[in-house]
């Protein structure tokens, strides 16, 4: 997916005006997510568990040759297929000449964030190979021809009526349908897409090394019969997706659903060792693992900003972020959003074109407190922005304001005379002029500075 | 005991009154209070918005200021914050004022937090009897400084009632620099601050910034729960009086 970061201030600013009811549907969602999640970090104690699932993350990324050699070694032993792709073109070449090799016609989804990165579904289309999303919110989405605008309720954007009207015009159901009712109308065309499929795609949550174990979490059972109904499974995985031992996979199952839902555990974990074999009829035909770098292996050799790929997808600084629920996903313009698309963004795509997304947080420090893998995100925020203005990514009008502030500050007599005057010429310049000042005046009305400074009345004697 | 005061910016030329109430609160505690004279900015716009040359520039200049200071107390979580917990990381990576910058680091206290920790006072006074108090626990303060109990401890103990606020631990959308980068998300954080914000007969902070933009964002609105920092309400605690 190509990044759109640039628009972000117009599209938010596009959205709080103009679609109002996406703040509400967002806010109400993220709240909703993080009350189960706070209830789920209550049930236990999740500073031992956030420090050691941190613990095992930094493990693996700092040893990630040899758990990929080990992951492959253990992967073909049960006869998968393992594949490397360093760019999106090669995901595209391989599923080009497996599509064709095997006759491919249709091809079901599971929901996968990995995919919308690599713009798999563009590919299929220009293939002509029909493609369903079958999570239920990403087939909302797919019959909007809209991206997701969070990594696990990619529609959350859309209010009940959206969807019930979206039905009523699709489906037919009534514009009153109960989810249930709207869900059913899903399941029934969906199920005969999975029957006709002839491969199916998904992601990965975990990829276990010592045991070759693709692990996948969801709630709606549709990833388990996109990766056992049809001939072919495809799974596309991050290379920074890996666990060191299935032990690990124990922990990470429960923390991901925590964190991500409140849940205990995903109410369905697939764990795929390999594609059907001689002792067990179910299962596709072959198995291809798809392991995919796409800059993280760059962002890895970065010591200031790797830290971003212990992340696990599990949604819970999206979903704490206040900056995120004003808006949702879309105004980021990029397949990840809220905190962790700011710091994955510059890292996978490049600063220059992954900007303003580091300056879209108020650095208030929420998403650090929740993230299940301890990533710093202020921190990295707080480091990509000092690369912007170091490569000279900020406007010249404020780098000629920060280093005159800063001159000013290093001579208090003048700071002193300054601050005055502009307190005093403040209640003058309300409505016109300064564009920063018209950027608070806006929404917050005029300035109004204390009569007096302090320096004026300590001077004068405290009483 | 003695104090030196920083003012802050926003103490010194928005909330001149509040910061002279702190001085008023800190005396009637038994502390002296100085206030001196150099100080200026501690350089947090400059740092978050990435202007790091700058903003280690400008925290040489406050480590010289406050050198022979025993304590540094600001009305302020968010500039408190900055000296403690950015200072050290700021200017260890290239040298000289590296160990001075860890020194006042552990030498600086927002308001409250200075009360409670450092003088051991849970209690200034019980002028808050029957008011009905909201607290919006600024983010630096909340989350460098892990300053939570504290203002709380001070406010229940005035005898106000502190009303249960939805939203009191979110930040309010201010965020320095942020507020003029991306005023609209900036005013919609606010709005929901507001949209949460029970019947109260004062909205309080230990920020002045947070303050500043939420009483905008009030005014604009057409809401009317007067708005003071938290200086202010513990001065009015001790006093004895709103």
């Amino acid at each position: 997916m190509d990044i759109a970061s640039r628009e972000y201030a117009r599209r938010a600013r596009e959205i709080l005006q103009h679609h109002p009811q996406v703040r509400e549907s967002v806010t109400g969602a993220t709240v909703n997510f993080d009350r189960h999640r706070r209830s789920a970090y209550e049930r236990i104690d999740a500073e031992a568990w956030r420090r050691w699932a941190e613990g095992v993350k930094t493990h693996l990324l700092t040893h990630l040759d040899r758990y990929l050699e080990e992951m492959e070694e253990n992967l073909r032993k049960r006869g998968a297929r393992v594949h490397w792709a360093e760019t999106p073109e090669d995901v595209h070449d391989l599923l080009r000449r497996l599509a064709t090799e095997n006759d491919v016609r249709r091809v079901v989804k599971g929901k996968s964030m990995l995919s919308e990165e690599l713009g798999v579904n563009r590919l299929l289309e220009s293939l002509g190979v029909e493609t369903v999303e079958t999570d239920l919110g990403e087939y909302i989405l797919q019959l909007l021809e809209e991206p997701p605008s969070h990594i696990l309720g990619p529609a959350i954007h859309r209010s009940l009526q959206d969807i019930r009207d979206l039905f009523h015009r699709v489906h037919g159901t009534p514009l009153d349908a109960s989810p249930e009712e709207l869900a059913g109308a899903a399941r029934r065309v969906l199920r005969q897409h999975f029957l006709s499929a002839d491969m199916g795609i998904t992601g990965a949550n975990f990829l276990v090394a010592e045991t070759g174990t693709i692990a996948l979490v969801e709630n709606e059972g549709n990833i388990r019969i996109s990766t056992s109904l049809p001939r072919i499974h495809v799974a596309l995985v991050g290379i920074e997706k890996l666990l060191p031992r299935l032990s690990d996979l124990s922990g990470f199952l429960q923390l991901i659903a925590g964190a991500a839902t409140g849940q205990r555990l995903g109410t369905f974990v697939s764990l795929i060792q390999g594609p059907r074999c001689a002792d067990s009829p179910d299962g596709p035909d072959s198995l291809h693992v798809v392991l995919v770098d796409n800059g993280r292996s760059r962002l890895l050799a970065d010591s200031e900003a790797w830290e971003v790929l212990r992340c696990i997808r599990c949604g819970a600084c999206l979903n704490i972020c206040p900056v995120y629920r004003q808006t949702g996903g879309h105004a980021y313009g990029w397949v990840y959003s809220g905190p962790l698309g700011s710091v994955l963004a510059p890292g996978l795509v490049g600063l220059g074109a992954a900007m303003p997304l580091p300056f879209a947080s108020s650095l208030c420090g929420a998403c650090e407190e929740v993230c299940p893998v301890r990533i710093p995100i202020p921190d990295l925020l707080l480091s990509w922005r000092r690369r912007a203005v170091e490569e000279g990514l900020t406007s010249s009008l404020e780098r000629w304001v920060m280093r005159g502030f800063s001159g000013l500050v290093t001579r208090p007599w003048l700071f002193a005379r300054v601050s005055r005057a502009a307190r005093l010429l403040l209640p003058f310049l309300r409505s016109r002029g300064l564009p920063v000042l018209r950027n608070w005046t806006q929404h917050r009305g005029g300035l109004s500075p204390s009569p007096k400074s302090f320096r004026e009345k300590w001077k004068e004697g405290i009483e | 005991m003695r104090v030196s005061l920083f003012a802050t910016c926003l103490g010194d030329q928005f909330f001149a009154e509040a910061t002279a109430d702190a001085v008023r609160l800190l005396r009637s505690l038994g502390v002296e209070v100085d206030f001196p004279g150099g100080q200026t900015c501690c350089g947090q716009p400059a740092f978050n918005a990435g202007y790091w040359g700058e903003a280690r520039r400008m925290a040489e200049h406050t480590i010289q200021v406050f050198e022979e200071s025993e304590f540094v107390v600001l009305p302020s979580g968010s500039c408190a914050g900055m000296l403690r917990t950015r200072y050290p990381g700021l200017l260890l990576v290239d040298g000289p004022n590296g160990e001075a910058a860890c020194g006042l680091a552990g030498r600086t206290f927002e308001l409250a937090q200075f009360i409670v920790q450092i003088l051991g006072v849970r209690e200034v006074g019980r002028g808050l009897e029957g008011q009905r108090v909201a607290y919006h626990h600024g983010c630096h303060a909340l989350r460098e400084l892990e300053v939570r109990d504290e203002p709380i401890a001070l406010l229940e103990s005035s005898g106000a009632e502190l009303v249960a606020w939805e939203t009191a631990e979110e930040c309010c959308g201010f965020g320095g620099v942020f507020s003029v980068k991306l005023p609209d998300v900036s005013a919609a954080m606010a709005d929901r601050k507001l949209e949460t914000l029970p019947a109260a007969d004062v909205l309080t902070s230990a920020d002045g910034g947070c303050l500043l933009h939420l009483a905008g964002r009030m005014k604009m609105r057409g809401l009317g729960t007067p708005v003071q920092h938290l200086a202010s309400v513990l001065w009015e605690a001790a006093r004895g009086h709103r």
